[in-house]
This record gives C-alpha cells, sequence and structure tokens, in this order.
C-alpha cells in the first residue's frame, strides 16, 4: 500500500489570458491525501479548487507538476483509465437513460457480466438510499434523489478516490445538511478517499478530515478544522472562515512568541504571533473571533474597555458591535443562555471585553 | 367565464385563412393532379377534356425502365444525404465548440448561400468542374493529369451539386441540437470508463440524434424529386425522377403521365419518412 491517496507535487495550471500572457489557475499547488480521508478543498469561485479536481480526474492536464494517484504517476492518462470517479455539480445523469442505465453505465464500460452488473447497482441504490428506483427516469427525480443516483453510479465502480464538484449546491438548506450527514455516513460505510470541493466553509468543517483553504490558485492553509478555524495563518482564511475581528497595528514589543501590539495609538493588545519571526514597528493584524470575546459590566485586568454601539438579537446569540479605541471597533458575541427579559448589555453602556490569552492571534498577512 | 366562452366560439375562426390558404394552395391543386393521374393524354398534349378514366399510365410506370429510375432517383438521394450528414455534423461540431464571437460568423458563412439564387450557385459550380474550369486547370497544372478530366454530366456531378445545394439545410438542424448538448454528459461517460468513440456512440449520438433525424429528412425528400442541378450538372444524361416528371409536363406534353409519377413519388417518400421517422422514435428511448 502506498503512503497516499492522491498526491499533487507542485502542480500548476495556466490558461491563456487572450491578451497574449497567463493566467495561472492553479499555483504551485502540493497536496498529499491519505487514504480513506475526507479532504476538502475550500475557497471562493475562482480560487482553482475546481480546476485542481478536474486534473486529478484527468479532463485537465497540468501545465506544470506531477499528480500521483496511489503512488502511481498520472502523466497524460485520460479520464477513462484512471481509478477515480467524479459525482458532478450539475450530477451530470445520462437522460436517455433509465437510473439503472446510469448506474450500470461504468460496470457495462468495463464488460463485466449481466447478473454482477445486477447485482452492484441495487447495492449501491441501497447504499445511496434509493432502493426500487432502477426503471425511474432522471426527469422523474427530485434534485435529492438525481444527486444520490449520481453518487451511486460514481461509487458503483469502487474507485480508489471519489471527486466531489460542489454536489450539495443545488438542494435547499435542510436537505443539504441531511446530505452532508449521509454523505459522511457512505464515505465511512465504504472507506474510499474522497476529495470535496465546495465554497461553503461550514460545510467543510462539518464533514472533512482535512481541509485545504485556496486562493487564486494557491494552497493558503492546510490542516484540520479545528486548526483552520482556531489557527488560521493568515488574513484571507481568518476571513474566509467564520468571523473575525481585525485590528491593524504595529508591533511594539515581541518576547517568548508574544507580539505586543499597538492599535490606533492608544490601544495596547497582546496575542501568540502566528509567525515565529517578527519585528518591532512591523505593520500586523491583531485577531480574535467574536465567540471568544466575554463582556463585563466591571472593569478586570488586562480587559479592553469600550463603549456599545450595536445590539443585534440574532436568537441564538446577541452580537454586540464594540467601539474600542477612536479608530476600531469590535464584535463579540455572547449566547443567549437566559430568557429574553435578562438584561444583556444595552446601547451606549460601557464594557470591558475580556478573552482567554491563546484564542487570539498576530497575523502577518 | 364569459370571457373563456369566447375564446372557444372565436378559436376555430383563427383557423380560417390558413385553412382557406391550405385548401386553394395545396388540397385543390393535389386534387387536380390526382384526377388528371387518372385520365387520358390530350391529342395535342396536356389532358383530354372532359376527363376519361384510364389506369394505362399507371401501367406504364410499373415497367424496369421506370422504376429504375425510381431507384436509381432513391440511390442518388441517399447518397447525398449520407455526404451532408457526414460532412455536416462535424462541421456543426465545430462550431459550436469555437468561441462565440466566432460562431456567429461562421453560421453566416453556411447560411449566406440561402441567400444566393439557387440557380447561378449550381451554374458557378459547373463552371469550376468544367474542361477549362478551374478545378481542371490546378490539376493540369500541377501535372496530376494529362488530360482535363470529365467532371460533368456524370452522376458524380450530379450528386456533388445538389450536396452543394442541400448542405446548409443538413448543418442548421444538427447545429442546433449539438449546441443544445450537454458536454459534461460526455465527461461524465469518460469519467466512467468510456473512451471517446464510447462516449460519443453511446452518449452523444442519441441525444442528438432528432437535429441528425430533422436534417436527413430535410435533404432527402427534396433531393429525391430534384430536377434542376441534375438537368444542369448532368446535361439530360442522367436521368432521375425529377427531370422525367418535369419533361412530361414540358416537351413530352404528358400531363397524366407526369401526375402519375408525380404521385407515385409523393406516396414513396411520405410512406419512407413516416417509416424513418417511427423506427427513430423507436431506438430512441427519449420521454
Amino acid at each position: 500500500m502506498t503512503d497516499y491517496a492522491v498526491e499533487l507535487i507542485d502542480v500548476t495550471k495556466t490558461f491563456p489570458s487572450g491578451k497574449g500572457e497567463e493566467i495561472a489557475a492553479v499555483d504551485r499547488v502540493s497536496l498529499s491525501i491519505k487514504h480513506g480521508e475526507f479532504f476538502s478543498l475550500l475557497g471562493p469561485s475562482g480560487c482553482g479548487k475546481t480546476t485542481t479536481l478536474r486534473m486529478i480526474a484527468g479532463f485537465e492536464l497540468p501545465t506544470r507538476g506531477e499528480i500521483r494517484i496511489h503512488g502511481k504517476s498520472m502523466g497524460e492518462t485520460p479520464p477513462y483509465h484512471r481509478r477515480v470517479n467524479t459525482v458532478f455539480q450539475n450530477y451530470a445523469l445520462f437522460p436517455h437513460m433509465t437510473v439503472y442505465g446510469n448506474v450500470a453505465f461504468g460496470l457495462e464500460m468495463d464488460r463485466a457480466p449481466r447478473p454482477e452488473i445486477r447485482e452492484r447497482v441495487s447495492e449501491a441504490l441501497r447504499l445511496v438510499r434509493l432502493p426500487g428506483m432502477e426503471e425511474r427516469r432522471p426527469k422523474q427525480l427530485s434534485g435529492g434523489q438525481q444527486q444520490r443516483v449520481a453518487l451511486a453510479r460514481a461509487l458503483v465502480k469502487q474507485p480508489a478516490v471519489l471527486l466531489l464538484d460542489e454536489p450539495l449546491g443545488a438542494l435547499d438548506l435542510k436537505l443539504r445538511k441531511a446530505m452532508q450527514i449521509e454523505l459522511k455516513h457512505i464515505q465511512h460505510a465504504v472507506g474510499i478517499t474522497f476529495i470535496y470541493v465546495t465554497h461553503d466553509q461550514e460545510e467543510a468543517l462539518t464533514m472533512s478530515d482535512r481541509i485545504a483553504v485556496m486562493s487564486e490558485g494557491q494552497v493558503l492553509q492546510l490542516g484540520t478544522a479545528a486548526e483552520i478555524y482556531e489557527s488560521p495563518a493568515s488574513r484571507f482564511v481568518a476571513d474566509f472562515i467564520g468571523e473575525t475581528n481585525f485590528l491593524d497595528g504595529k508591533v511594539e514589543s515581541f518576547r517568548d512568541g508574544q507580539a505586543t501590539v499597538l492599535v490606533d495609538g492608544t490601544l495596547r493588545l497582546t496575542a501568540p504571533s502566528a509567525v515565529p519571526d517578527i519585528k518591532i514597528g512591523q505593520p500586523v493584524t491583531f485577531t480574535v473571533r467574536p465567540e471568544k470575546i466575554g463582556l463585563h459590566s466591571d472593569p478586570t485586568d488586562r480587559a479592553v474597555s469600550g463603549q456599545i454601539e450595536e445590539v443585534v438579537y440574532i436568537g441564538t446569540d446577541t452580537r454586540y458591535l464594540v467601539r474600542v479605541s477612536e479608530g476600531s471597533r469590535m464584535v463579540a458575541r455572547v449566547q443567549n443562555v437566559g430568557s429574553a427579559d435578562q438584561a444583556g448589555f444595552r446601547q451606549a453602556e460601557k464594557v470591558y471585553l475580556t478573552w482567554e490569552p491563546d484564542v487570539a492571534r498576530i497575523l502577518t498577512k | 367565464m364569459s370571457g373563456r366562452a369566447e375564446h372557444r366560439s372565436r378559436g376555430p375562426l383563427i383557423v380560417v385563412p390558413a385553412a382557406i390558404w391550405l385548401i386553394l394552395f395545396f388540397t385543390l391543386p393535389l386534387l387536380i393532379v390526382v384526377a388528371i393521374s387518372f385520365a387520358e393524354r390530350g391529342r395535342a398534349g396536356g389532358v383530354r377534356l372532359p376527363l376519361v378514366f384510364t389506369l394505362e399510365y399507371y401501367q406504364r410506370l410499373v415497367d424496369p425502365l421506370y422504376l429504375g429510375i425510381f431507384w436509381s432517383s432513391v440511390r442518388i438521394a441517399l447518397v447525398v444525404t449520407l455526404a451532408c450528414v457526414l460532412v455536416g455534423y462535424p462541421m456543426a461540431l465545430f462550431i459550436s465548440r469555437v468561441a462565440p464571437r466566432r460562431r456567429n460568423a461562421m453560421l453566416l458563412l453556411v447560411i449566406i448561400p440561402f441567400w444566393t439564387n439557387f440557380l447561378v450557385r449550381t451554374y458557378a459550380l459547373k463552371l469550376l468542374l468544367s474542361a477549362e474550369g478551374v478545378v481542371n486547370n490546378l490539376l493540369l497544372g500541377a501535372g496530376l493529369v494529362e488530360a482535363p478530366l470529365d467532371l460533368l454530366f456524370n452522376n458524380f456531378a450530379v450528386v456533388l451539386g445538389l450536396v452543394y445545394g442541400y448542405f446548409p439545410f443538413a448543418v442548421l438542424p444538427m447545429y442546433a441540437s449539438i449546441e443544445k448538448f450537454d458536454m459534461t454528459l460526455v465527461e461524465a461517460a469518460t469519467d466512467l470508463g468510456a473512451n471517446l468513440r464510447r462516449a460519443f456512440l453511446r452518449i452523444m449520438l442519441p441525444l442528438t440524434a432528432p437535429g441528425i433525424i430533422a436534417s436527413v429528412i430535410l435533404v432527402f425528400v427534396p433531393v429525391v424529386g430534384a430536377f434542376i442541378t441534375p438537368d444542369i450538372m448532368g446535361g439530360g444524361k442522367v436521368e432521375m425522377i425529377g427531370t422525367l416528371i418535369n419533361r412530361q409536363f414540358g416537351v413530352a406534353r404528358n400531363w397524366p403521365f407526369g401526375s402519375a409519377m408525380s404521385l407515385a413519388l409523393m406516396l414513396m417518400v411520405v410512406v419512407g419518412v413516416i417509416y424513418y421517422l417511427r423506427s427513430s422514435q423507436e431506438s430512441e428511448r427519449l420521454i
């Protein structure tokens, strides 16, 4: 057994931009995806995640770099010779075939014997919870059902790796959440490596073992959901995943990995630095997530004082917009643990903000 | 409520102009032709009036000579249709794949021949292929032949002229079908193990078949009864049903015979097209 299910080694894909130049849709991406892992490529539209997926599938060839599947270099191998199958964003079900015809297609291409095909197709349909739908046509199915047929069609060939290109995008919220859980179950049941492309960060956080956050063709950060959320390495990642407070300032001092930043000339904030080398005077960004902030009416040491500018009730939480210095505001999220009439803080009230020392971060980029 | 009832009673009225047109210019002429086909020829030509019933001309048709001409016309039409589809499909595919800006220009190039007089186009082709024409001059000049080739007044010339004339009719319906076709289906097929040939045969071809069928009918039906092109490109040496019928109403002045031939042709084409449509619907499996 090889070390990794899929490896991308310095993969680059460029397209001519029409002005004589070249645009890099994927820019020197290197990834090592483990066997049986649920791996997500997460990023905004145009970040290169779909192009990366398509190169693994074989629909595009890298301009530079190497792709290995189960240790074997793919080179110019066409999609029909790769042990990889894809679930497309628009499902791409064959409209002129029944559900059975669609799911059986891959097995027919392999020239498997008829009885075997029959058995494997009904097994695949059972796996995606669509038993008995063999004779239906794609047109007669709902979006969720079509998506499951597409999944069954890809899984029935027992590929080494399953690629999913934003498969849940067209479904409504409730169905999407139900399918996320189902996909996780199926992945555990079959044990296949899943590579999942999405722009929905909550989806990626929910389902993935590891996530690669991409922007403009590059992988900005690679890690587990917790690593990426709690320790974002860059401003983009901190901003793209969940909500973050950003306060820009200059480094005043740096000791034992902790940097003190002077914001707006008046506010001093100390936090661990994301990078080990930081210089005095360097412009950096202090970040802390809204839900990590506690609000108090009385000052405590190390608390930052501020004045409430806005109170927004969001059901589960209350969002407070607090002015902490002349040019900076912070958002704090407090869970509404009590009943509605239990007073939270009010507009224009003076409050004190605290947080655990390790949850904040100083970012340099 | 009253509005609906009014619609219902007025609905049939809208059909009236079209119905009058069809009756005057389709049904009546057709009935006239049918009547004449069962009548005797006039002494000096045309049809003898008052009409006298006879089956003479239908009986004449069932002669190896005329059946042979029917059959060779069908053969020529099949060859022309096949050529149009075999060349037209890849062209339609190509046009659908180029950048949108260039696509319109290309479609224009396909359509422009429509705006030119059919007769003029056919004569132009004839000039190109003649013994002193461009093609022969090129071949002679390049030393590929020693004497000018006989490119005209044979089946080849007629087929070429018909393909040239009816090619746009073939490209456009197939282009419409191909343009609507979702190429990710081919990607999905290759992803599932089909090489390009199998992906084309199992996925793309069945789903673009409606366009192909339309093209086949649009080319075959007029070509099987063509008479201008065989006349010009064949110079009287290539006999098709169309030229035969044309002659009955021209120099031969045998209207009943011409009418009988026309009806026989019409019957053959109608039956053929119905049969073709039925069998392609069965094999299509589309809802």
